[in-house]
């Protein structure tokens, strides 16, 4: 297993999560207390900030933590490539190279889409080491068939993703049948094989906090490599309040297995000064290992436009005009 | 270090808050300031100064003027100016002010925040988020109560002039507690901040001038204790509010002794953070951050007693010690700082000091690894273990980023710890069961408890504890109280003793034909005096009419251990006792005749009229007992705070010598319905009116020790009373002297005392002989808050 010096210093990949059997009191146990929940995400975006240089090598960073998605019906392999073009140069060079950070190899983390685009994808990305994910199992509500899921993962790792992000059955999570949910995320982990299964837990449509820490106990108990929270499609997405939940959830399971799981917060994150506090979220309950795309992972489409206006302020002094950085 | 550095180090990095706007507000004073008396600035008239300084850097900041006795004449003599004008400038008049100076606090907002952080200490994010916001909330909030108090708080007025005293942890924040109460009430104010953090109040001078605050409504005058003890002691103040030590509380307890001037006291603590074990621990260690490294911990209602169940405790202990290496300690002006600078070396190193003496007692240090700034008063997040209740460092406020920490094994457990201290602020319960957190809750001694929070203040919830932490409330409706007084009061006499008669020799015809001792009443049974010897209780002629004992410091000792037996009287519910008190007055009106021809023996007046308006009193106790309710504060949250009426415990009362029966009845049955216990010191003189009501209690289903009766010498006993560290609150009528007497000896525990200053009532009037103003005294407000949310 990796450690975390280790993945202090980026030497290596976290290894993966195995998960373990369900352990129905450890799910008892979860006390979550929201008021205290939000006083705590209310006040941390005062309590620690980034400047200058910081600002913009933290900017760099939220970059490599894209999951640069588009999911939509009209999705076309001409709008995929041209969004795999971005995530292979997400900032431009004179902006790096103004920066001082020329030498670095910025990149997305990945490209998200649908299954039907995942060839398109792999095609536009080769060579760049930028992996593709699909979401699937049903994506966003999960109400097809278990057996139709299953084969949907198969037949989208068989396409070259090697990230699948799985949704939860929420009627599981909603009638505490911890068990139905484990077994299914248990299934969809064994279909994904080698692929890293991130698994999304709807998390606007799970009703309450303490069901958001449970049912991310369960995912990660059934080997979900990352837990994700929301679709994009629900009428709330991503929170701080919802997020702090489950990183305390990824920090007990860490406590007690030793394993690292990941985190995607997804939906409605889409201001560079977002993504700041998310990352400082990160840092300051899970640490530095967390700062890196093998563990966390944004799920934004218009979030890198913003973070590249932002960096061009920081490299030139001047606010930025959204038509001067290419599209994605 | 480069962008590329950063990108793979992925620290915070530096992120300073400019102190630009404060240096040119300093400039433009040129360093040095003088004392803000009667709307202008005026040099100390001694020229003595002292400097102000930045302890995260040692910079020194400005001169300070420090104020003598001229000068404190000088704002004495302006603000009594100012008063009367400022009163009849009628509510709308002084909201509208108060709106304004809410107003420029917010229009000043970043430099009030910069300022503070640089005089004091406190990191930025804390006087931007917190001080700041709350002090324009408090003027805000008590613009409105000026508005309101014509309707509101009918039949009060202003005291007159408040001398206001407050500490150095939240300057301007304490500076808005004080102030926004005195002004919107009708008060004017001298206002003295701490030497170490004068800065935000000068600014705030500076406001009041640019406001058109009219001169003299608010006088700041600056300087150290020398200054304090000006203000405590001038005889041109009405009030005096003091925020600060328990120690310095106790001086201030007793310089004010007899001077007639009302006082409110807000000290020291050692709160509790009770942790059960089905807490959210995450939130609750979130919460621990927020009480115990919360302005370094120098805040008097911190969190720093740690309570947790046994059986969790080393998980939660680990757990905290993962939370606090990511504290980040350092310059009060950097943004991603958690843990300022401490406001002074002497206070640094008395926190040391007491850590090292922790140590000593056997308990564990423990200290996360980052390092502390190199230079300026920076003392680390501080967690003891294994400290037992008896350690110095359990007992004693350390006013620093020091947690100790305790384990508790049950429910009553956590209690007895809770409240096993000489303080009695604040305090955290951590539960998600509701029955046990409420439960929890209304056990604790204290003025405040945060149900699954910390620290939590609103200007529309009282703010204040009991025991050594004082009394008296800031904030909220029962905060308003402090600073008024009832328009009754004006009609008040001087108090005149009662006439004694000299003893003739002869019986007097009153006299039972065969020999019957009144004894004293303890604990629901009759009692001998302890010294063996009695009292002479003469008809008006001087003839003797029977003996009464003649109580003595054991007979005090030993009711006070009854009142102390009988705490289950106070969880009684208020019908019950109401059904009591009126079966006291049936029983009471079956006697009559005799209690009027008693009364009639001992003063030659006529009884009749004094004993239908105590059966009177005793209804109107009765109807009171179930009524006195308390209030659910609005305070910006979702959640409720419940600001509840207890009771203050075990009362002390010393009864007037006039009036036996009525006297004593308006004191007693008051304190009672409320659920207190009483040690009763009835009327010196005619004490017999007092003895014979005690065969009244025993037919009428008061429990044992709910009421003690000990006769003797009023202010000997007085005083013996006042000294007891068991009782909670005493009430004194009787001479300005003797109400000296007792107010002095009360700084021991700090107990609440309410005299009648050397005036006497009318206490047949029934809108000053009984109550809200009783019902007031025989009560303290706990303020319960309650967020909620799934």
């Amino acid at each position: 297993m990796t450690t975390v010096t280790e993945l202090h210093t980026g030497a290596a990949e976290p290894g993966r999560n195995p998960g373990l059997a369900l352990d129905l009191d450890w799910i008892d146990s979860v006390r979550v207390n929201r008021s205290a929940v939000e006083r705590r995400t209310a006040t941390l975006p005062g309590r620690r900030t980034v400047k200058k240089d910081w600002q913009a090598a933290w900017l760099l960073k939220a970059i490599t933590c894209i999951d640069l998605t588009t999911l939509a019906g009209d999705d076309t392999p001409g709008r995929v490539r041209r969004l795999c073009a971005k995530a292979r140069q997400p900032v431009r060079s004179d902006i790096l190279e103004a920066l001082g950070a020329g030498g670095l190899s910025i990149r997305v983390g990945a490209v998200c889409v649908y299954h039907e685009m995942i060839a398109t994808a792999v095609d536009a990305l080769a060579g760049s080491g930028i992996p593709v994910a699909a979401v699937s199992t049903g994506f966003p509500a999960g109400q097809t068939p278990f057996q139709l899921k299953l084969r949907e993962i198969e037949l989208s790792v068989a396409a070259g993703a090697v990230e699948i992000d799985i949704v939860i059955s929420r009627r599981h999570a909603l009638t505490g049948n911890w068990q139905a949910l484990y077994d299914e995320v248990r299934a969809f982990r064994e279909a994904c094989g080698a692929a890293h299964m991130k698994a999304i837990l709807a998390t606007g449509e799970l009703g309450t906090l303490r069901d958001v820490g449970r049912a991310s106990l369960v995912c990660m108990m059934a080997g979900a490599d990352f837990i994700k929270t929301s679709t994009g499609k629900e009428p709330v997405n991503a929170t701080l309040p919802v997020s702090l939940v489950m990183l305390r959830m990824i920090r007990a399971y860490r406590e007690r297995t030793g394993h690292l799981v990941g985190f995607k917060p997804a939906g409605g994150i889409s201001k560079a000064k977002d993504a700041l506090v998310w990352l400082a979220l990160m840092k300051e309950e899970l640490g530095r290992p967390w700062l890196e795309p093998a563990l966390f992972r944004f799920g934004a489409s218009s979030l890198l436009g913003d973070i590249e206006r932002q960096l061009s302020h920081c490299a030139t002094g001047r606010y930025a005009a959204a038509h001067h950085q290419p599209m994605g | 270090m480069g962008v590329a550095e950063i990108f793979e180090s992925m620290e915070y990095g530096p992120a300073p808050e400019s102190d630009a706007p404060a240096r040119d507000w300093l400039a433009k004073h040129g360093g040095a300031f003088g004392l803000f008396i009667g709307g202008t600035w005026a040099e100390a008239q001694s020229g003595e100064a002292f400097e102000t300084v930045n302890p995260a850097t040692g910079e020194v900041l400005a001169r300070i003027a420090q104020a003598g006795a001229a000068d404190i004449d000088a704002a004495v003599a302006a603000a009594r100016r100012a008063q009367p004008g400022w009163n009849r400038l009628g509510g709308h008049g002084r909201a509208r002010h108060l709106y304004a100076l809410a107003r420029l606090v917010q229009k000043h907002a970043r430099l009030f925040a910069v300022l503070e952080s640089m005089d004091n200490g406190k990191p930025l994010r804390e006087s931007r988020d917190i001080d700041v916001p709350l002090a324009a909330r408090h003027f805000y909030h008590h613009a409105g109560w000026a508005q309101l108090m014509e309707n509101e708080l009918r039949g009060y007025g202003p005291l007159g002039v408040a001398g206001q005293i407050i500490p150095w942890n939240f300057p301007l924040l304490m500076l808005a507690w004080k102030l926004a109460p005195a002004l919107a009430t009708g008060n004017t104010v001298i206002l003295k901040p701490a030497e170490f953090t004068s800065l935000t109040a000068l600014l705030f001078a500076d406001l009041c001038r640019e406001a058109g605050l009219p001169k003299g409504v608010v006088n700041i005058v600056t300087g150290d204790g020398r200054t304090g003890e000006l203000v405590a002691r001038h005889d041109g103040i009405d009030k005096i509010a003091f925020t600060g030590s328990t120690e310095v509380g106790r001086l201030v307890r007793a310089a004010t002794a007899g001077s007639g001037k009302a006082l409110t006291l807000e000290l020291g603590g050692k709160s509790p953070f009770i942790v059960f074990d089905d807490a959210d621990f995450d939130s609750a260690i979130e919460g621990l951050v927020d009480a115990i490294w919360f302005n370094q911990g120098e805040v008097c209602c911190a969190g720093s007693r740690l309570l947790v169940q046994e059986g969790v405790a080393e998980a939660f202990l680990a757990k905290l010690r993962g939370r606090m290496e990511t504290l980040r300690v350092g310059d009060s002006l950097d943004k991603s700082v958690d843990i300022g600078a401490v406001v002074a070396p002497v206070q640094k190193e008395r926190i040391l000091e007491l850590v090292a003496r922790g140590v000593e007692d056997g308990a564990e240090l423990w200290q996360p690894d980052a390092a502390l700034p190199a230079h300026g008063c920076f003392v680390a997040p501080t967690l003891l273990t294994g400290v037992e209740p008896s350690a110095v460092v359990a007992q004693e406020e350390i006013f620093g980023p020091v947690l100790v920490s305790m384990t508790f094994r049950t429910p009553a457990e956590a209690v007895a710890l809770a409240n096993n201290t000489r303080y009695g602020l604040a305090a955290s319960v951590w539960s998600e069961n509701i029955n046990l957190a409420l439960d929890i809750a209304a056990q604790l001694r204290c003025g405040v408890v945060w149900v699954n929070a910390t620290n939590l203040f609103d200007a529309a919830a009282g703010f204040g504890g009991c025991r050594a932490s004082g009394f008296g409330r800031e904030g909220g409706r029962e905060g308003l109280f402090e600073y008024v007084r009832p328009d009754y009061a004006k009609t008040f006499r001087p108090y005149v003793p009662a006439r004694r008669a000299v003893e003739s020799g002869a019986v007097s015809k009153a006299a039972a034909p065969l020999d019957r001792t009144a004894k004293m009443y303890i604990g629901g049974k009759q009692a001998r005096p302890d010294g063996g010897t009695s009292r002479a209780v003469l008809d008006p002629k001087g003839g003797l009419i029977a003996h009464v004992g003649d109580g003595n410091r054991k007979d005090i000792r030993n009711a006070v251990e009854a009142a102390r037996a009988a705490e289950s009287w106070g969880r009684t519910s208020g019908h019950l006792r109401a059904q009591i008190l009126y079966y006291i007055a049936e029983n009471l009106a079956a006697r009559d005749g005799e209690f009027a021809g008693r009364i009639a023996a001992m003063t030659g007046a006529e009884g009749a009229a004094e004993v239908a308006a105590s059966i009177r009193r005793l209804f109107s106790c009765a109807a009171w007992a179930d009524k006195y309710d308390g209030a659910v504060h609005g305070v910006p949250l979702r959640g409720v705070a419940m600001a509840m009426r207890e009771p203050a415990g075990v009362i002390g009362i010393c009864c007037p010598e006039h009036l036996p029966l009525l006297g004593f009845v308006s004191l007693v049955a008051p304190a009672v319905a409320m659920g207190n216990r009483v040690v009763a010191v009835p009327s010196e003189i005619h004490p017999l009116a007092a003895t014979d009501f005690y065969q009244v209690l025993d037919t009428s289903d008061v429990p044992g020790g709910v009421v003690n009766i000990v006769t003797g010498s009023r202010d000997a006993l007085a005083r013996t009373l006042a000294d007891h560290d068991e009782v909670d609150s005493i009430w004194y009528v009787g001479t300005t002297e003797g109400g000296a007497a007792v107010e002095r000896a009360a700084a021991g525990n700090l107990k609440r005392v309410w005299t009648n200053t050397g005036l006497q009532r009318d206490w047949f009037d029934p809108e000053q002989g009984e109550g809200e103003e009783f019902l007031r005294h025989a009560t303290h407000v706990k303020n319960v808050w309650i967020p909620y949310g799934e």
